[in-house]
C-alpha cells in the first residue's frame, strides 16, 4: 500500500459535516456506514492530489499525449443556416480517444485510485461509453477492471461490450430491478460495500456521494477551461451561452464550470424527454421532485411513495432518474436553464448535424444539437454559442436503424404511413408520378441516391428492415427523399420527425 | 424484537434475497402506510419491540413529521435507516426523537474510531454492530476474532445495547455470537424460509431461539 497514513483524527472528513460538498440544498454523503470511511478518505485525498503539481501534471500529460487534447473548438460552416442563424462553436469532445469526454473523467480517477493504494476498479456503465472509457484507463495503467452493465444494455449495447472485454475488463450482467443503468450503480455500490479495502469505485458522472460530483467536475472542467480559452482566443470575446445535454451531466458541467462565474454567459442544459413527458422520459428536471438516491440528495424521478421511476430515453446516456446535484442547485438558482427534447427531434438532430457538418454525433449529444433553435430564438441572430458535442455517434448506429427507416430516414411507422399514402395516390394517377421526381434531381444525383439508398436500406448485408419490406426496390424508381438536401436544410427538418 | 421492513426500489445495501424480497413486495403494492398498519396490528397482539428499517427516500418522501407521528401512533419503537449516516441523520431523527422514538445508528467493520463516537452520539435504543464488510446476507465466520473484539471494542465504547447482524443464518451463529453482543439479526435467512412457508419460518425462528444464551 502508497496509501497516505489514514488519519484517526476524521473529524475533519473533507470538512465538518454541514460542509460535506452540499451545493445549496442538494449534495452529501447518503451512504451505509461501510462505506463512509472510504468516501471520506476520498473526501480528504481528492483536495489534496488536485494540488498537487505531480498529480496534475501527470494528468494532463496522459490527456495531451494519450487522449488526444486539446480537442478542437469547430465554427460550425452550415448548422446555423438551420437552426435560424447565430456563430455556433462545437466543442469536439467527439474526437478524444474512446470518442467521448468520459475518457478525461476515468484517467483522473484511475490516477487517484494508484495514488491511494487500490489496486482494482470498478464502474458502472449504462450505454457503455463510460465503461469502455474505464476499460481503456484500466488497460493504460494495468489495473484489473469490473464493469456492471444492466442486463438490458448488455444486449442493447453488444458492441460495447465487446469492447470492454478485448480491454480486458470483466463485464458483469445485472438482472435486479429494472436491469438498466440505476441498478448497473446499484450493483457497483453492492460490490464496492463488500471490496472497499483495496477497490477504488470509478463512478462516470457528476452524481453519486461526496465528492464524486465535485471530483468528476473538476476532472471534465478541462472541457470548459479549453473552450473558453478558445473562443477568446478565436472571437476575442466570451460566448453568449453555452450548451449541453444533460444525464446524470458530467459532459455539461465540465463546459459550464468554466463559464459559471462569467454572469453573461447563459447556461443551456438539454435533457432527455424521451417518448414526451405524459409518455416515458428522462426529464428530471422538468417532472423531479427532491430525493435521496445514489448517495445524493438531488432532484429523482420518483412515485408519491419515493420509489424511483425507470427513466427512458433513445439514448442511453441520458437514460437515468437522477441528476448531479450541482445542477439541481444551478436550476435551483436559476444560474443555468434546462431544456428538454425528445428523441425524435434527437434523432433528427443527428442527421441535421451529420448532413451539415459532417460529425455524426452521439444520440446524446444530438439533444444539445436539436436544442440550438430554441437558443437562437431566444439569444438572437448575432449570438455566439459554443454546443458540447459530447460525443461521437458511432455507438448509436445500430438505434439509428431500428428507428429510422433506411430509406426515408424518417421514423419507421411514418415511414410506412406515408408509403402507403403514396402507393395510394401512385394507383390513382395510373402510373405518373416517380420517375419525374428523379429526372428533377438530375442524372448524377440518381446513381449517387440509389447507392445510398441500398446501403441505407440494408440490401447488401441481407438485412430487411421493417420499414423496408413491402416494397420492391427497382432500379431508377428511389425515395424522393434521397436526394442530397443540403442547399435546403432549414428548421423544419428538426420538426419533421 | 421485530424488524419490519419497508420496501425501497434500489436497495444498495441490501444482498440478493432482500433485494428480491423489496421488489416483489413493492410489486404487489406494498407501501409504507401499509407496513405502519402491520406494525400496529403486531403492536395490539405482541409486546415485543418494533423497529422499522428502510432507506431515507421513501421515508422522507412521505414526510419526517407524518412518519414519526404514524410510527409512534402504530406503537413500533425505533426507525433503522441504512443510508442516513449521522451527518445527515437529523433529517428524520429529530422529529422521531420529538415523538419518543430511538434511532439506531450503524457501527460497521470499517468504521473509525472517531466516526463511532459520532454514530454512537446519535443512536437510542440500541446500536447495530455490522459483522461484515458487505451487503446483507453474505457469508460471515461468527467465529471471526476480529468480529468478537471490534464486539469488545464497541461495548467499550457504549452503554447501549448491541444488536450484531448481517450474514447472520442459524442457530450455531447465533450461538457463537451471543456472549459477544446483547441481540443478534437474522433477515435474509428469515426471508428465504418465509418463502417455503409459514411453518419452515416458524421451525427457523424457534431453532435460532434455542441458540441465544437465554432461550
Amino acid at each position: 500500500m502508497t496509501a497516505a497514513p489514514h488519519s484517526e483524527d476524521d473529524n475533519l472528513p473533507g470538512g465538518p459535516p454541514e460542509l460535506l460538498g452540499e451545493f445549496g440544498e442538494f449534495g452529501g454523503r447518503y451512504v451505509a456506514e461501510t462505506l463512509m470511511p472510504a468516501v471520506e478518505e476520498l473526501a480528504r485525498a481528492w483536495p489534496k492530489a488536485w494540488a498537487d503539481y505531480t498529480f496534475v501534471d501527470e494528468y494532463r500529460a496522459i490527456l495531451r499525449d494519450y487522449v488526444g487534447r486539446p480537442t478542437p473548438l469547430t465554427e460550425a460552416r452550415r448548422l446555423p443556416e438551420a437552426v435560424g442563424g447565430g456563430r455556433i462553436f462545437l466543442k469536439r469532445e467527439d474526437l478524444n480517444h474512446t470518442g467521448a469526454h468520459k475518457i478525461n473523467n476515468c484517467i483522473g480517477q484511475v490516477l487517484l485510485a494508484r495514488r491511494l493504494g487500490k489496486t482494482r476498479i470498478i464502474a458502472e456503465t449504462g450505454a457503455g461509453q463510460h465503461g469502455v472509457a474505464t476499460a481503456t484507463a484500466c488497460a493504460y495503467f494495468g489495473m484489473p477492471c469490473t464493469v456492471y452493465m444492466g442486463a438490458e444494455d448488455v444486449s442493447r449495447q453488444a458492441l460495447n461490450v465487446v469492447r470492454m472485454r478485448l480491454l480486458g475488463a470483466e463485464v458483469r450482467p445485472v438482472t435486479s430491478g429494472s436491469a438498466t443503468l440505476k441498478d448497473a450503480i446499484n450493483a457497483a455500490l453492492r460490490d464496492w460495500v463488500a471490496s472497499v479495502a483495496d477497490t477504488h469505485y470509478v463512478i462516470g458522472s457528476v452524481m453519486g456521494p461526496d465528492p464524486y460530483p465535485l471530483m468528476v467536475r473538476e476532472l471534465q472542467r478541462v472541457i470548459g477551461d479549453e473552450a473558453r480559452a478558445q473562443i477568446l482566443d478565436r472571437i476575442g470575446r466570451l460566448p453568449d451561452a453555452a450548451v449541453a445535454c444533460v444525464g446524470g451531466g458530467s459532459n455539461a458541467m465540465g463546459l459550464f464550470a468554466a463559464f459559471v462565474p462569467d454572469a453573461d454567459v447563459k447556461l443551456f442544459g438539454v435533457e432527455a424527454t424521451g417518448e414526451g413527458l405524459q409518455g416515458r422520459h428522462a426529464a428530471t428536471m422538468a417532472k423531479g421532485r427532491i430525493g435521496v438516491f445514489h448517495g445524493m440528495r438531488s432532484l429523482v424521478l420518483q412515485t408519491d411513495d419515493g420509489q424511483l421511476l425507470e427513466a427512458h430515453s433513445i439514448s442511453a446516456g441520458l437514460d437515468y432518474p437522477g441528476i448531479g446535484p450541482e445542477h439541481a442547485h444551478l436550476h435551483a438558482t436559476g444560474r443555468a436553464r434546462y431544456l428538454g427534447i425528445s428523441d425524435r427531434e434527437a434523432l433528427a438532430a443527428t442527421e441535421l448535424l451529420a448532413r451539415t457538418e459532417g460529425i455524426i454525433p452521439a444520440l446524446e449529444t444530438a439533444h444539445a444539437i436539436a436544442a440550438l433553435p430554441a437558443v437562437i430564438r431566444e439569444l438572437g441572430p448575432e449570438a455566439v454559442v459554443i454546443v458540447n458535442v459530447s460525443g461521437r455517434g458511432d455507438k448509436d448506429m445500430h438505434t439509428v436503424m431500428t428507428h429510422l427507416d433506411p430509406a426515408t430516414l424518417t421514423l419507421i411507422e411514418e415511414a410506412e404511413r406515408g408509403r402507403k399514402a403514396a402507393r395510394a395516390a401512385h394507383q390513382a394517377a395510373a402510373g405518373h408520378g416517380g420517375e419525374e421526381a428523379l429526372i428533377v434531381d438530375g442524372h448524377e444525383l440518381r446513381a449517387e441516391g440509389k447507392e445510398e439508398h441500398e446501403r441505407r436500406s440494408g440490401s447488401r448485408d441481407g438485412c430487411v428492415r421493417p420499414g423496408a419490406r413491402g416494397e420492391p426496390r427497382r432500379p431508377g424508381r428511389l425515395p424522393d427523399r434521397v436526394r442530397p438536401r443540403s442547399q435546403r436544410l432549414a428548421r423544419a427538418d428538426l420538426r419533421r420527425l | 424484537m421485530l424488524e419490519l421492513g419497508v420496501p425501497f426500489s434500489d436497495p444498495t445495501a441490501d444482498g440478493p434475497t432482500i433485494q428480491a424480497a423489496m421488489t416483489r413486495a413493492l410489486a404487489s403494492g406494498a407501501t409504507l402506510s401499509g407496513a405502519l398498519a402491520l406494525a400496529a396490528e403486531v403492536r395490539r397482539r405482541f409486546e415485543l419491540p418494533i423497529v422499522l428499517f428502510s432507506y431515507a427516500n421513501p421515508l422522507i418522501s412521505y414526510g419526517p413529521e407524518r412518519l414519526s407521528r404514524e410510527t409512534a401512533e402504530a406503537g413500533a419503537d425505533a426507525l433503522l435507516v441504512v443510508d442516513l449516516p449521522p451527518e445527515h441523520a437529523e433529517v428524520l431523527r429529530g422529529p422521531a426523537s420529538a415523538r419518543g422514538l430511538g434511532w439506531v445508528g450503524l457501527v460497521a467493520p470499517t468504521t473509525t474510531p472517531a466516526r463511532r463516537a459520532r454514530v454512537l452520539a446519535a443512536s437510542s435504543g440500541f446500536v447495530y454492530a455490522v459483522s461484515l464488510t458487505g451487503v446483507t446476507g453474505a457469508p460471515l465466520d461468527p467465529s471471526d476474532p476480529a468480529l468478537h473484539a471490534g464486539l469488545a471494542t464497541l461495548r467499550g465504547a457504549s452503554s447501549l445495547p448491541i444488536v450484531v447482524g448481517f450474514g447472520v443464518r442459524k442457530a450455531e451463529d447465533v450461538r457463537a455470537l451471543a456472549g459477544h453482543a446483547d441481540g443478534v439479526v437474522v433477515g435474509s435467512a428469515l426471508v428465504e424460509a418465509g418463502q417455503r412457508g409459514p411453518a419452515a419460518l416458524g421451525e427457523l425462528v424457534k431453532s435460532l431461539r434455542g441458540g441465544t444464551l437465554r432461550a
